[in-house]
C-alpha cells in the first residue's frame, strides 16, 4: 500500500472520529443537564409543586402553580399576537411579494430574529408597560409576542417556498385563483412544516427571562385577568436561583426541569404532528 | 361534424377536402385558433408567428425536438404562461370565436384544463384530488358521483374504487397520471390540454392513457404535445410539427406521417434529428 493511500485513510478516519466525537459531546450535554436537574430538582418535584403557591421566606414547602400558569397565559396570549401575525406575514412573503420587497422583508425579519431579547423587553416596557403605569401579562406577552414573529414569519416562507411549484400549476389549472390555490393547496401541503415551526418558536420563547423582567415583573400570588403582574417559570427560576435560601435553589431546580420538561413535551408533539397526514414526497 | 371515436374518420375527412394547413380541414368546426402569436421570455423570442386551430372533438398532436416551444405553445393556451412573469405574449387566441387573453384567468383555465408531464397529485386522498375542482368553483350537485364518474371516464375507477380515501401518492405513477387526468376532467373541461403526459411513466401505463385519450375525445377537445412520434401518429387526428419556435407543418396525423410537405418534417420523423 502506497504511502499516499495510508496517509487518505488516516485522515478519513481522524475527520470521522473527531465528528462522531463532537456529536456524542452535543448530545451528552443534554443528558448532563437533563441529570443535573433531576438530580438537584427532582426531590423538590410534588404535587403541591404545581397546585400551590410560593411559601414565604423560612416556611417550607410550597409551589410554583401561580408561575405555571402565569407561563402558560403568557405563552397563549404572545402567540395571538406572534402567530397570525408572522404566519400572515410569511404568506405574504413566499407568495406574493417581489423579490425586491421580499428580500428586505426578510432582511428585517433576520435583524429582528438576532434583536438581544433583554432589548426586546425594553421595548416593551417603554411601549406598554409605562403608559399603563403598572407591569402586566399582557406586557410580557407582547414582548413574547414580538419574538415569535420573525421566528414564525421566517420559517412560514420556508415551508411554503418548499412546497413544490408542480402542485400550484395543478391547483391554478383547475381554474383556481392565487389566493385559493395558496389556502386550499400549498399551506394544507406545508402545514405540518409551519405548525412545528410554530410549537419550536413557542418552545424557544417559553423559557426567555430577560423580557419578562420588567414588562411581566413577578408576582408571589395569583395574577387575575390580563392587567396584572405575573409570575412565570423563568422569572422564578432566576429569583429562586439567585437567592441565599437553600429551600428556594432546590425549587429554582424543580422549576428548570418542569419548563425543559414542558419544553420536551412541545417538541414530541411537533414530531408527532410531523409523522401525521399525507406528506408530499421528496423528488 | 359529428365526434366519433372512430379514429379513421378525420382521416377520410381530411382526404376529400385536400393536401394541406387546416384552413383547409374542411367543415370540422374549430375549438381553439391560434393567430399570429408571438412570444417572449424576457427580451429571448420562444414563437413565431404561430397560426393553429384545434378541431373540435379531436386530438391534435404537437411535435417537435426539445426546446422548440411546443410545451410554451401549449401553456399559451390557458394562459399558464402568466405564472412566469417575464413571459409576453403578442397575438391572439380564441376558445369559441372569443380571445382568451380578455378573459378571466380562472374562468378560462376552468374551460381548458391541463395535465402535465410529471404526475402532480395534491397531498390529499384519491376522492378529495378529483372533487377539488369540483369544490374551488363551487359546482353544484352530487360530489361522490361526479368523482365515480371521473374515475370512470378516466378508467382508473376499477382499480380505486374500494380505497378512494387513501393518499393518491400509494398509487403507481401511471395511475397518478390517470388521477391526474381524471381531476381535470371532474370539471368537464372543452379543451384538455396534455404536455407529454406519458414522459414518465413505463410503456404499459403509456398505452393506457393513449387507449384513454382516443376514448375521451368524444367528450372533450384534446390537444398533446409529445416527443414521441409514434404517440403522435397512434393517438392523434391532426398533428403541428415545430422546429425553434416556428410551426413548420400542420396535418392531417396520417399525411404528415406518410407524405409530409416540408423537407424539415420529413427528417425530423424520420429520425434524422431531434
Amino acid at each position: 500500500m502506497s504511502a499516499r493511500i495510508k496517509w487518505r485513510r488516516f485522515v478519513s478516519n481522524f475527520m470521522l472520529t473527531l465528528t462522531g466525537v463532537c456529536a456524542i459531546v452535543s448530545v451528552s450535554v443534554l443528558f448532563f443537564i437533563l441529570g443535573y436537574l433531576v438530580f438537584n430538582g427532582g426531590t423538590s418535584i410534588n404535587w403541591a409543586f404545581f397546585t400551590r403557591l410560593p411559601t414565604p421566606v423560612g416556611e417550607a414547602g410550597g409551589g410554583m402553580a401561580n408561575a405555571i400558569i402565569g407561563s402558560a397565559k403568557l405563552l397563549m396570549a404572545a402567540s395571538l399576537l406572534g402567530v397570525p401575525i408572522g404566519f400572515l406575514g410569511g404568506i405574504y412573503l413566499a407568495e406574493f411579494s417581489g423579490s425586491a420587497v421580499a428580500s428586505v422583508v426578510r432582511y428585517a425579519a433576520d435583524l429582528l430574529n438576532g434583536v438581544p431579547s433583554i432589548v426586546i423587553g425594553i421595548f416593551a416596557y417603554s411601549l406598554v408597560v409605562l403608559p399603563f403605569k403598572h407591569f402586566s401579562t399582557l406586557a410580557g406577552a407582547f414582548a413574547l409576542g414580538l419574538m415569535m414573529i420573525p421566528i414564525t414569519l421566517r420559517s412560514t416562507e420556508e415551508f411554503l417556498n418548499g412546497v413544490p411549484r408542480y402542485l400550484r400549476e395543478a391547483a391554478m389549472a383547475l381554474g383556481a385563483s392565487k389566493w385559493k390555490t395558496i389556502a386550499s393547496v400549498v399551506v394544507p401541503a406545508a402545514y405540518r412544516g409551519i405548525l412545528t415551526a410554530i410549537l419550536l418558536a413557542l418552545a424557544r420563547v417559553a423559557g426567555e427571562t430577560a423580557p419578562l423582567l420588567f414588562t411581566a415583573f413577578g408576582n408571589r400570588f395569583w395574577s387575575p385577568g390580563w392587567e396584572q403582574p405575573t409570575a412565570s417559570l423563568p422569572v422564578m427560576i432566576f429569583t429562586y436561583a439567585v437567592s441565599p435560601y437553600e429551600d428556594w435553589h432546590r425549587q429554582a431546580w424543580a422549576a428548570g426541569l418542569v419548563l425543559l420538561g414542558l419544553i420536551l413535551i412541545i417538541n414530541i408533539l411537533a414530531r408527532t404532528i410531523l409523522s401525521r397526514g399525507i406528506a408530499v414526497p421528496r423528488s | 361534424m359529428q365526434a366519433s371515436s372512430k379514429p379513421g374518420l378525420s382521416v377520410n375527412i381530411v382526404t376529400n377536402t385536400g393536401t394541406g394547413t387546416h384552413s383547409e380541414t374542411g367543415p370540422l368546426p374549430m375549438r381553439m385558433t391560434v393567430s399570429k402569436v408571438n412570444f417572449y421570455y424576457g427580451s429571448k423570442q420562444i414563437l413565431f408567428d404561430i397560426n393553429l386551430g384545434i378541431a373540435d372533438k379531436r386530438v391534435t398532436a404537437l411535435i417537435g425536438p426539445s426546446g422548440c416551444g411546443k410545451s410554451t405553445l401549449l401553456r399559451a393556451m390557458n394562459r399558464m404562461h402568466e405564472t412566469v412573469h417575464t413571459s409576453r405574449l403578442e397575438g391572439e387566441i380564441q376558445l369559441d370565436g372569443q380571445n382568451i387573453l380578455a378573459q378571466d384567468v380562472t374562468s378560462l383555465r376552468r374551460r381548458v384544463g391541463m395535465v402535465f408531464q410529471r404526475p402532480n397529485p395534491f397531498p390529499k386522498s384519491i376522492f378529495d384530488n378529483v372533487a377539488y375542482g369540483l369544490r374551488i368553483n363551487g359546482i353544484k350537485g352530487s360530489t361522490s358521483e361526479m368523482v365515480e364518474k371521473s374515475l370512470r371516464r378516466a378508467a382508473l375507477w376499477e382499480e380505486v374504487k374500494d380505497h378512494l380515501h387513501k393518499s393518491a401518492y400509494d398509487l403507481s405513477g401511471g395511475q397518478q397520471q390517470r388521477l391526474c387526468i381524471a381531476r381535470a376532467l371532474a370539471v368537464e373541461p372543452e379543451v384538455l390540454l396534455l404536455d407529454e403526459p406519458c414522459s414518465a411513466l413505463d410503456p404499459i401505463s403509456t398505452a393506457k392513457i393513449e387507449e384513454l385519450l382516443v376514448e375521451l375525445k368524444s367528450l372533450t377537445t384534446i390537444t398533446i404535445v409529445t416527443h414521441n412520434m409514434q404517440q403522435a401518429a397512434r393517438v392523434s387526428d391532426f398533428t403541428a410539427f415545430l422546429l425553434t419556435g416556428q410551426m413548420i407543418e400542420f396535418s392531417p396525423t396520417p399525411q404528415l406521417f406518410t407524405t409530409p410537405s416540408d423537407p424539415r418534417t420529413e427528417a425530423y420523423i424520420t429520425g434524422r434529428f431531434g
